[in-house]
């Protein structure tokens, strides 16, 4: 069976879960290899590759890697396609994810299939685009299939293989050193998951009416342990930072469980959620476009229902 | 500084966005629009002649009909464009059109090529990474700020991680996030001017690309099949009597949610 090469999303050595998707993913295409770039691989980190499937670790661990944008692990993965002639490439479809996945084609003269929600075992890849409104099945034509997998669209299963650890070091190309990162500002590390791996959302539009108001979809998102989001009327008015979009010019989400309080359902906001798997909605206007895609529709005011709603499962919990 | 704003003509995002029976997108089903991420490239590229002297060139890879964005994008203050159209052209993928892109821009002597994050509507955001990779210039990408100092340019890069810094010599690629500026809006003098800006029009051949090289023949990755995703089944919709809350939790709870 050939080998599925798969990049590690990691955050200070810890292995993000859309890394257990794309393995869980490789294995339907092939034995997957997993490609830790930088310092500070970790016996945690090679626990929970070889749980999910990982039978080799390539570790490029050199931390000059990590000191350049994007080029540097380009060339890594593309010196591993080199060395593995893999059936494909899997990566998480960041942006980061889809840049590396883009210059990777370029480098290989392959293809790229973006925004990945399925992978069958023949390489071909579903795609959901325009927001989720159309279902798209694509294929690679040439070269080697590189995939990137939208987080939190395939379930992750375990599957132990050995996990191996393989060191490995590469040259950085010259053309990999152009750039330099001179300074890093870690993100104000929030007690909040990811908005684009949690699996639940709780989004905030229009209706909520200011940035005070957003404390109460604050609060019901950290009593279900979720992220919070915002239309883009919530941060265009300043209400919320735009980092929290959710929607066409923002982020794509597919939580397990979304709820949007006082959002529309406007084709820009309904582009980046659609997809989520559970939808409950609160909104004051019967008509909001938004009760189309709900499974469970409040018509009411957000600033009671999400109160009392925050309140009856903290009871519930208690 | 010479600069090169890249931008795409796109379906609005708030029209119903359609595929072709041959897959391709359907541009007759929804008006064609400048991709509103190129509007945040365009005003950095604006801010930065202004500032630094020099000039911008708008640069679209499009049908006939994307003359229209052309002309915004040149109505918004650029000072010409180049605008590549051949009917072998349709069909082409990401891979495709960045190669496209570098052949257009190659030896022209750009300090600095900027972009749109990503286009509202293939939304992959490869491209601009793409062309640097082609072109073996500095990839600045998901820039949320850019200073210009002499021959160096700086940006802060957005990551889930954090922002990082990033310094390279130009020439540099730059591809513009969201919210990163406010772009203007094109004046009336600007509007008028615009039709008077000189527009290159390009042909593959004029590249020296083989029509099989791009469009559906020379893609990278090809679309098998489509379909509309299946209407949602209709949820319950309740109206608040005052316990909207205890419902929601009861629906959670049943769906093993909470």
């Amino acid at each position: 069976m050939s080998d599925v090469l798969v990049l590690v999303e990691q955050t200070d050595g810890v292995v993000k879960k859309v890394t257990n998707e794309l393995l869980t993913a490789a294995r339907a295409l092939g034995e997957p290899v997993a490609v830790w770039i930088g310092p500070g691989y970790n016996d945690a980190a090679a626990a929970q590759l070889a749980e999910y499937g990982a039978t080799v670790v390539g570790v490029f661990g050199d931390a000059e890697l990590v000191k350049h944008p994007i080029g540097p692990v380009v060339d890594a993965l593309a010196y591993a396609v080199a060395g593995h002639n893999p059936a494909a490439v899997l990566v998480a479809a960041t942006a980061d994810g889809k840049e590396i996945a883009g210059r990777l084609a370029i480098r290989t003269n392959s293809g790229v299939v973006t925004d990945v929600v399925d992978v069958a075992a023949d390489g071909t890849c579903t795609q959901s685009i325009f927001g989720g409104s159309v279902i798209v099945t694509a294929k690679v034509a040439k070269g080697t299939p590189i995939i990137a997998v939208r987080p939190n669209s395939i379930e992750a299963t375990a599957a132990p293989a050995a996990g191996t650890r393989a060191d490995v070091t590469v040259e950085i190309s010259p053309a990999a050193k152009l750039a330099t990162i001179t300074a890093t500002e870690p993100a104000a590390k929030a007690s909040r998951p990811d908005l684009a791996e949690a699996q639940v959302v709780v989004a905030g539009g229009r209706g909520v009416g200011s940035t005070e108001e957003f404390r109460t979809i604050e609060a019901l998102a950290d009593v279900l342990g979720g992220a919070v989001g915002a239309s883009r009327a919530a941060t265009d008015a300043g209400w919320y930072p735009h980092e929290y979009q959710v929607g066409q010019t923002g982020k794509t989400v597919a939580p397990a469980l979304y709820i949007a309080a006082g959002i529309s359902g406007a084709i820009q906001h309904r582009a980046g959620m659609q997809t989520s798997k559970t939808i409950v909605v609160i909104n004051k206007d019967p008509e909001a476009p938004i009760f189309d895609l709900a499974d469970l529709g409040i018509v009411g005011d957000l600033h009671a229902v999400v109160p009392q709603l925050t309140a009856e499962i903290e009871k519930r919990k208690a | 500084m010479k600069v090169a704003v890249c931008v795409k003509q796109v379906p609005d995002t708030e029209s119903d966005r359609k595929l072709s029976a041959d897959f391709t997108l359907d541009r007759a089903a929804a008006d064609g629009v400048l991709n509103e991420l190129d509007e945040f490239a365009i005003e950095e590229a604006l801010r930065i002649v202004e500032a630094n002297g020099g000039d911008v060139t708008i640069v679209t890879m499009g049908p006939e009909r994307a003359a229209e964005t052309v002309r915004k994008a040149l109505s918004m203050g650029a000072d010409s464009a180049i605008h590549i159209v051949d009917d072998a052209l349709a069909g082409s993928d990401s891979v495709s059109t960045a190669k496209v892109l570098a052949k257009a821009l190659e030896g022209k002597g750009f300090d600095l090529i900027l972009f749109g994050s990503e286009s509202t509507d293939a939304r992959a955001g490869v491209v601009p990474g793409m062309v640097s990779e082609l072109l073996g210039v500095a990839g600045l990408t998901m820039a949320n700020a850019v200073t210009i100092d002499g021959a160096n340019v700086t940006i802060k890069r957005s990551t889930d991680a954090g922002v990082d810094t990033v310094t390279a010599a130009t020439p540099a690629v730059i591809s513009c996030v969201w919210a990163m500026n406010e772009p203007r809006y094109p004046s009336f003098k600007g509007i008028m001017a615009a039709k008077k800006k000189p527009v290159e029009t390009l042909s593959l051949a004029d590249l020296g690309l083989a029509a099989d090289e791009v469009g559906r023949p020379g893609a990278w990755s090809a679309v098998v099949n489509a379909a509309a995703k299946p209407a949602k089944a209709a949820g319950q919709k309740v109206e608040d009597a005052g316990t909207g809350g205890v419902v929601i939790a009861d629906f959670l709870a049943t769906n093993k949610l909470i």
